[in-house]
């Protein structure tokens, strides 16, 4: 049996590189991400699992990074924006369609458009993708446009 | 950010979780049987718990089963509510899990973190309730199973020191007639206003509530009147109205009012969509 104690060393497998970093058992992921591996791209929303701002792929299915330990991260694939390299189909599509105001909840957003890629390789049905983007929220209300950048995105 | 330290464990097996449980209460450590976390998480970072110790239960293979075993399906419970609907093996259930929280949120939280977890409407005991499962719990004493409807009175009658590893559903249910509704206040992601989950065994219709009482629950009574075919849709949906086992939920969303106001449009459209063979 694992058993974390106070300060622990751990390594996460981050966008295909493994990092070794020092966190509490009750560290979450999002801190960790964000304050030790500088990856700055998933944002602190609610803290609540509510906005999907800070929302990552976790073995290709999205995970609100404020909702995990990172502890719990050991072994599992990490996937963030800063993976995606400015090249992924989600990121053109969002360019090309404008699909975001101020941009706060946009690589939230992405990680949920990039990970319904994988798991959908062919535009799915339009239900599917109503439920894939019902976990985020654009306080700017872009949501026309991010519905229309999913499309884009298989285009 | 959580504002405390507390130790983590990461079992593999059920005995080890439930020594371990044992080993961190007797040291007055307040631990917690720990899997999707959302929860959890949430409630430590506000301070509305503060556990010495999780206990990571979710890669327990026990807990992690999902297939049909001779006459029941058996599903684990660290499976989170996506693996479910994915399974497609308990089509009601499907649809409970489907409408709760958001897609993201369903790809962590677990069944078992549903049914144990302490926001009321705990929405997957619904159809457990009506298929007559069981529920089987590991402590520091060994195992044990009961039936759903025995042990989920109000919420699920276990000790701290036990952790729920699987549900067995009987096979019957999981082709037989069924519906789902829930109505929320606002937005389709939300809590309900109420939830109705049917399921008709032969051609008997049984139903159960969430969010309509300060518990999830199925009623006897209210299913007695259902079925009396006898009498007209309004009738049978007004008396049922009537038999709730407390009043109506009151809160900042809704009055109890309001809530048997939707509850009683809600089985006139059940009950029509029965009499029209359309569910």
């Amino acid at each position: 049996m694992t058993q974390y104690d106070g300060k622990v060393v751990i390594s996460l497998n981050v966008n295909g590189e493994v990092f070794e970093v020092a966190v509490r058992p009750a560290d979450i992921l999002l801190d960790v991400l964000r304050e030790q591996l500088g990856l700055t791209a998933a944002k602190p929303g609610c803290l609540n699992g509510d906005c999907g701002a800070c929302t990552i792929v976790v073995d290709g299915l999205p995970a609100k990074s404020c909702l995990m330990l990172a502890v719990e991260a050991e072994g599992h694939a990490i996937e963030t924006v800063e993976g995606l390299g400015g090249v992924a189909a989600a990121q053109r599509a969002f360019v090309d369609g404008n699909a975001f105001q101020c941009g706060y909840c946009t690589s939230g957003f992405l990680m949920v458009c990039h990970s319904l890629k994988a798991q959908y390789p062919t535009v799915p049905e339009e239900y599917i993708i109503e439920e894939w983007l019902q976990s985020n929220i654009c306080r700017c209300t872009s949501y026309n446009e991010i519905r229309k950048a999913v499309y884009m995105m298989y285009e | 950010m959580i504002p405390f330290n507390f130790t983590y464990c990461r079992p593999s097996t059920e005995k080890e979780a439930a020594d371990a449980f044992a080993a961190h209460e007797s040291e007055g450590k307040t631990p917690l049987y720990y899997a999707g976390g959302s929860e959890i998480i949430t409630m430590c970072r506000t301070r509305s718990i503060s556990p010495g110790c999780v206990i990571d239960i979710k890669n327990i293979p026990n807990l992690n089963l999902l297939s049909v075993d001779g006459n029941h399906l058996i599903i684990g419970t660290a499976n989170t509510l996506t693996k479910i609907c994915q399974s497609k093996l308990f089509p009601l259930l499907k649809l409970a899990c489907g409408r709760i929280a958001d897609h993201t949120n369903q790809c962590r939280i677990t069944l078992g973190g549903n049914i144990c977890g302490s926001i009321i409407y705990r929405e997957t005991v619904l159809p457990l309730l009506l298929s007559d499962a069981d529920i089987t719990l590991f402590g520091p004493n060994g195992g044990r199973s009961a039936s759903v409807e025995s042990i989920f009175r109000r919420r699920l009658a276990r000790n701290q020191n036990e952790m729920i590893t699987q549900v067995r559903i009987p096979i019957w249910a999981l082709d037989a007639r069924h519906a789902h509704i829930k109505k929320t206040a606002n937005e389709k992601i939300d809590y309900p206003l109420i939830s109705v989950a049917a399921l008709w065994k032969g051609e008997t219709l049984r139903v159960a509530f969430s969010g309509l009482c300060s518990y999830p629950f199925r009623s006897k009574e209210i299913e007695s009147v259902l079925n009396d075919r006898a009498k007209s849709i309004e009738e049978r949906a007004q008396r049922a109205s009537e038999l709730l086992p407390e009043q109506a939920y009151n809160d900042s969303v809704a009055s109890s009012e309001y809530r048997l106001f939707v509850l009683k449009n809600t089985l006139e459209k059940l009950l029509e969509g029965w009499e029209n063979d359309s569910i």
